[in-house]
């Protein structure tokens, strides 16, 4: 990676990474033409680093189990039920509600790159990006699921659902036993982002 | 909650490693709400990078794809690119360690700087 003309470097001034020199010159030729605002580009980062996250998708969940009829309207029309409590934007304009159910567990993945529900969980984590799960999720993923701890019976169907640019997935977990009565708030605390893709289910601690 | 153990890696909680992520992907956001691409053609890209070089990091591969369907759209070329990274390049090294590194400074001085544009 050289092309070294160092030639009268000094050991106090400053040096950027290659990657960095790279984010740099595309960011400032973005700028000087217009394309991007510099405070606009710091607020998206605000956002998605302070506000947006899955206790979102957690509070969506906790609604889903209290609320009959929230539920019912997820199942419809998972994007309006989701809008409904504010959650809107990127990535979250088509999306479908997957009910876990005694007879059926449903896992997330994106095979192609890294497509995921921003509105209600955030950016993904780095294991959802990693070309293992990409890869393995669709193949076995029992043996996926096993790896996070996940162990279901064998008579549980497992259903892997490919997300697209077009279509996002909230996998709406079994409500453990042991949570009636429960507010929503005592719900959403449990409620894990893993569980929200399909790669935990939800306990109670004892 | 059983403490669930990711099989890849264990990651931390927060969506960027460092800060230039979190600047390629603000910059991704943007640049699609101005229309200069669907998201269903930034995900082909996206998935071409990282189909092409798995073990790639993952934001590598996203500033691989912002940078090819950037040119692709001709938001920029690539000699404009490259003259670009070689002035912020001469101004990170003509400022003193510690100072905000301006653009300004890797212009000037003398020094080729945007000489690189053959159109």
């Amino acid at each position: 990676m050289a092309h070294d003309h160092h030639d009268h470097d000094h050991p106090h001034n400053s040096e950027l990474s290659p990657i960095e020199l790279r984010v740099r010159a595309l960011e400032s030729i973005l700028v000087e033409k217009g394309y991007v605002d510099p405070a606009a580009v710091e607020a998206i980062i605000q956002t998605y680093e302070t506000e947006i996250g899955p206790h979102r998708g957690a509070r969506v969940v906790a609604k889903a189990w209290s609320d009959p009829a929230f539920a019912a309207w997820l199942k419809e029309d998972a994007s309006a039920a989701i809008a409904s409590l504010g959650y809107t934007g990127r990535q979250g304009e088509h999306m479908v509600a997957l009910f876990n159910t005694p007879d059926l567990h449903n896992m997330v993945v994106c095979t192609l790159c890294s497509c995921y529900p921003w509105p209600v969980l955030g950016l993904p984590p780095v294991w959802y990006k990693s070309p293992p799960y990409r890869a393995r999720a669709v193949k076995e993923p029992r043996a996926v699921l096993a790896e996070f701890g996940v162990a279901l019976p064998d008579g549980k169907e497992v259903r892997v659902w490919d997300s697209t640019a077009e279509m996002r997935y909230l996998v709406i977990p079994e409500r453990p036993a042991g949570t009636e009565g429960w507010s929503e708030e005592q719900l959403a605390a449990i409620i894990s982002r893993d569980s929200m893709i399909g790669t935990a289910v939800v306990t109670v601690s004892a | 909650m059983s403490a669930p153990e990711p099989a890849p890696e264990r990651q931390p909680e927060t969506p960027f490693a460092a800060p230039w992520e979190a600047q390629v992907f603000a910059l991704t956001v943007k640049l699609h709400e101005r229309g200069v691409f669907t998201w269903s053609e930034w995900t082909q890209v996206l998935g071409a990078e990282l189909h092409a070089m798995p073990d790639r990091p993952y934001y590598e591969s996203w500033l691989a794809a912002l940078e090819k369907i950037a040119q692709g759209h001709a938001v920029m070329s690539e000699p404009e690119r490259l003259a670009r990274i070689a002035a912020w390049d001469r101004a990170a090294k003509a400022t003193p360690h510690g100072q905000p590194i301006l653009l300004e400074n890797g212009a000037g001085a003398g020094g080729p700087s945007f000489d690189f544009s053959p159109v």
